[in-house]
């Protein structure tokens, strides 16, 4: 059977969660919270997870814990958890923006605000999931800084950007002054695809390895039990 | 001890021009829409809102009412970006202070408990500074040193919430799974205003709910507002659900037009 895109997209997504231990697995976004919960499922068993809402739930549905948003803002603080949020814009640094494009003053789009995005980039790692890469969304300069890129972290103690996952590839910091690397293609994408989609030169390295393949079990859970109906592949064509 | 009952007429007579206004609920999600709807009945405006906006901050600001908005953010949850804010943000409607959900619960929380300021571990580095250039940041006087900011207390001149239940007195109830801010919002208020779907005798408020679910206490209250369907269109869990084609509706008609078709009569 052929993998397809938003399956590889779906396999970079849960690996965010690897190694993560018993925080809260928080997914923004269809293909982010399959992910979520394919982790849980295999490598991350230890993972917290909520039900979108108040809930803190089990695979099975079980209810297990209460997060209301209060609680939820104070998990946050304490650092007990990796979000995985969406950005309109995203530089190379990592800035994020959900808030507005144009000037804020007076935006020529007004968009969400910028919610959780300035505590999150603070307090716990912060990883980006964009369903649709392109020279729009990264952008050398976003409009208004919500989630806290590197060049502006100035060191925060608990700030930590671990990827960033696009349609076409994953994304790192690991460079000497962490400017956007690319990490791995998922397979069918050039590196070419990558350069024309992003409007900044990302660093490539001289050998970009493809983003890995699911195992059969893995497969198997996202098409027959965690996504069933395909909802994937109206966030993430082939 | 009094009784609080009132309509959201008699409720919206207290509050006046100029005052700030804290709307309870998040995005939307039981949102006190009863009130809101009185409010917008009344001439009361040039108000500074604070609020997890949802289609009240998107009624109010359509409707002229706003001077100045204190949010993290404005959405209709199913529906993620409010139609009705959007336009009125992109034509320079009114003055935003756009700060972090952290940032607004610790506002909150320092108004409830009488303080200047709290410390947040957020809005550093982020342009939440550069667009609120009056917020000012405090230094731990600890071995640490760090830099935080020093985030104002949301004072309230009134709030406005919805729960599910509440007695005459103003002891009031969620039933729901999220509590939001609501208590917060009256804690932090000069006066408050609950809306309920129900309200019952004091003793049936533990009959068959647990303690916890008391969530908004007497002292907090000015007014209760018997208000059946009174966050409608948004949800209010257990009782109902979002109501996604009068959400839709709202969405998707101009202001004027929505107005005219739901916003006439005395009562919500």
């Amino acid at each position: 059977m052929t993998v397809t895109r938003s399956e590889y997209c779906v396999i970079a997504c849960a690996d965010a969660w690897r190694g993560g231990g018993e925080i809260l697995a928080s997914p923004m976004g269809l293909i982010p919270s399959v992910g979520a919960r394919l982790a849980r499922r295999t490598f991350s068993p230890d993972l917290l997870l909520t039900d979108g809402e108040a809930m803190l739930v089990r695979d099975d549905g079980t209810v297990e814990g209460w997060l209301p948003y209060r609680q939820h803002l104070a998990l946050v603080t304490g650092g007990r958890r990796h979000v995985m949020m969406g950005a309109s814009q995203i530089d190379r640094y990592g800035n994020q923006n959900i808030s507005c494009i144009g000037d804020w003053a007076r935006p020529t789009r007004q968009l969400l605000g910028v919610r959780g995005a300035p505590v999150n980039t603070l307090n716990n790692p912060t990883s980006y999931w964009v369903p649709r890469h392109s020279r729009r969304v990264f952008v050398e300069k976003v409009d208004m800084v919500c989630g806290v890129g590197y060049d502006r972290a100035a060191g925060a103690r608990y700030h930590r950007i671990p990827r960033v996952v696009s349609d076409l590839g994953v994304f790192d910091f690991a460079t000497p002054d962490h400017a956007m690397r690319l990490a791995s293609l998922h397979p069918g994408v050039t590196v070419d695809q990558v350069r024309q989609a992003t409007g900044f030169d990302p660093v490539i390295p001289d050998e970009v390895p493809y983003t890995r393949e699911p195992t059969d079990q893995e497969l198997e859970l996202i098409r027959e039990v965690l996504d069933p109906h395909n909802t994937r592949s109206r966030e993430v064509g082939s | 001890m009094s009784d609080k009952t009132m309509s959201a007429d008699e409720a919206v007579a207290r509050l006046a021009s100029g005052m700030t206004l804290g709307i309870g609920g998040w995005g939307s999600r039981r949102k006190p829409m009863a009130l809101v709807h009185a409010l917008l009945r009344s001439d009361v405006t040039d108000l500074t809102v604070v609020s997890c906006g949802g289609p009240d901050v998107g009624m109010l600001a359509a409707a002229g009412r706003i001077r100045k908005l204190v949010a993290p953010f404005v959405t209709l949850d199913s529906i993620p970006l409010e139609p009705h804010y959007r336009a009125a943000r992109e034509r320079g409607a009114f003055e935003l202070m756009e700060i972090d959900e952290a940032m607004f619960m610790w506002g909150l929380r320092a108004a409830a408990n009488r303080l200047p300021f709290l410390p947040v571990r957020a809005g550093i580095g982020s342009d939440v500074m550069r667009v609120n250039p009056g917020l000012r940041t405090v230094t731990s006087p600890y071995d640490d040193g760090e830099t935080f900011v020093a985030m104002p207390a949301l004072r309230l001149d009134a709030a406005l919430v919805h729960l599910n239940r509440a007695d005459r007195l103003g002891n009031a109830q969620y039933l729901g799974p999220d509590p939001y801010f609501d208590d917060l919002f009256c804690e932090a208020a000069g006066a408050a205003y609950v809306s309920c779907e129900q309200v019952v005798d004091t003793a049936e408020l533990t009959k068959g709910a647990a303690l916890q679910s008391l969530l908004v206490r007497r002292h907090t209250v000015t007014g209760v507002v018997e208000a059946p369907n009174g966050a409608h269109f948004t949800s209010c869990a257990p009782d109902y659900g979002r109501d996604e084609a009068a959400q839709k509706e709202y969405a998707s008609t101009p202001w004027p037009e929505f107005a005219e078709r739901h916003l006439k009569g005395t009562t919500p």
